[in-house]
């Protein structure tokens, strides 16, 4: 993975492995790399990868079951009240940046649908 | 704490090539020690790993100063190829487990066939990137709690470095410590814990990579180019 070195690393990691269970490439219930695993894949040193397993459990996205190791949540609704809010949370960040430029909604759709017309 | 290093002086032709290093390393950490050539990286290492003696200062290894009985527990990786030009991919590992008590000859055999290395091969026909696998995977082999790896990067391809840092950070754990010395950023800056900055034998800074990150939005190759 290409990071932003600029901004925590752990932070980036959360991001991506969030994404990959939205997509479902990290389905519901999945058993998780080990921590060891994850800092290689990730190239992060162990105790990086330590600290995204218990940020992602406090965040009810991840479990761990003693001896067996770490596991994706097995609640839909988790998985989509995260999706939700990483939309809610680009289109904020959408919105203000078009509105900061002086367009209104109106101009906004028509930029959208343009866009996906590639008329853009 | 594993190792404290206070004052740790070394003069050299009365120019100091390290001066007055103070450095904590502690267990389950790495650490980049990172400067350009001739900062006095190799030297402090070598001081650490008991090959060259301070003019001036003190370590502490567990507390206590250090003493040769702590060498059992250090695993220092010169840049300098260290086997034998004979000697076969697998003489090395022999050579190495009749030579540490702490080698794991299991592992060792174990990363040489996962990095493809053949075992019958010399070491003198080996190719860079292989010979400097070699280096580092005899160097890892050990149990050792303390980790001193000069320059592991250097002089090599893509792959084999990526392939040198996943065994790196395979091998870090809560029972060991590992200083990495190195002047190419981007390769250790994802996975490095601390980053120390060293300059004319100097240390210049030492900084936590993730708080800095979070704190100051600058990644630690910024913080180099700023410094040197």
């Amino acid at each position: 993975m290409k990071y932003n070195n600029e901004m925590p690393i752990y932070l980036q990691v959360i991001r991506d492995l969030k994404k990959k269970m939205i997509t479902g490439q990290l389905p519901l219930g999945a058993k998780m790399p080990s921590n060891r695993e994850l800092a290689v894949v990730y190239k992060v040193n162990p105790n990086t990868a330590a600290r995204i397993y218990k940020e992602l459990e406090l965040e009810g996205l991840c479990y761990t079951k003693r001896g067996l190791g770490t596991f994706v949540t097995g609640e839909e609704v988790q998985v989509e009240t995260l999706k939700e809010e990483m939309a809610r949370e680009l289109l904020i960040h959408f919105m203000n940046e078009m509105r900061d430029i002086g367009f209104q909604k109106k101009e906004i759709l028509t930029k959208i649908e343009d866009y996906e017309e590639g008329l853009e | 704490m594993i190792l404290e290093s206070i004052g740790l002086t070394k003069i050299f032709r009365m120019k100091p090539a390290v001066l007055d290093f103070n450095v904590k390393i502690e267990k389950g950490r790495i650490y980049g020690l990172l400067g350009p050539n001739g900062s006095g990286k190799t030297t402090w290492m070598k001081m650490v790993a008991g090959l060259t003696k301070p003019t001036k200062g003190m370590l502490l290894f567990e507390g206590e100063p250090w003493n040769y009985k702590n060498k059992a527990k250090i695993a220092y990786m010169s840049t300098e190829p260290f086997f034998y030009e004979f000697m076969t991919v697998k003489d090395v590992g022999e050579y190495y487990n009749d030579f540490f008590e702490d080698f794991d000859l299991v592992k060792f055999k174990k990363l040489i066939k996962e990095n493809h290395l053949d075992e019958e091969e010399k070491a003198k026909h080996l190719s860079s990137g292989m010979n400097a696998k070699l280096k580092i995977i005899a160097t890892l082999s050990r149990k050792a709690e303390l980790f001193l790896l000069d320059e592991p990067l250097n002089g090599i391809d893509i792959k084999a470095r990526e392939e040198i840092v996943n065994m790196i950070i395979e091998s870090s754990s809560d029972e060991n410590a590992i200083v990495i010395s190195t002047h190419l950023l981007d390769e250790i800056e994802s996975f490095m814990d601390e980053a120390i900055f060293v300059k004319e034998g100097k240390i210049i800074r030492q900084v936590k990579a993730e708080e800095t990150r979070m704190e100051e939005q600058v990644s630690m190759k910024d913080i180099y180019m700023q410094i040197m």
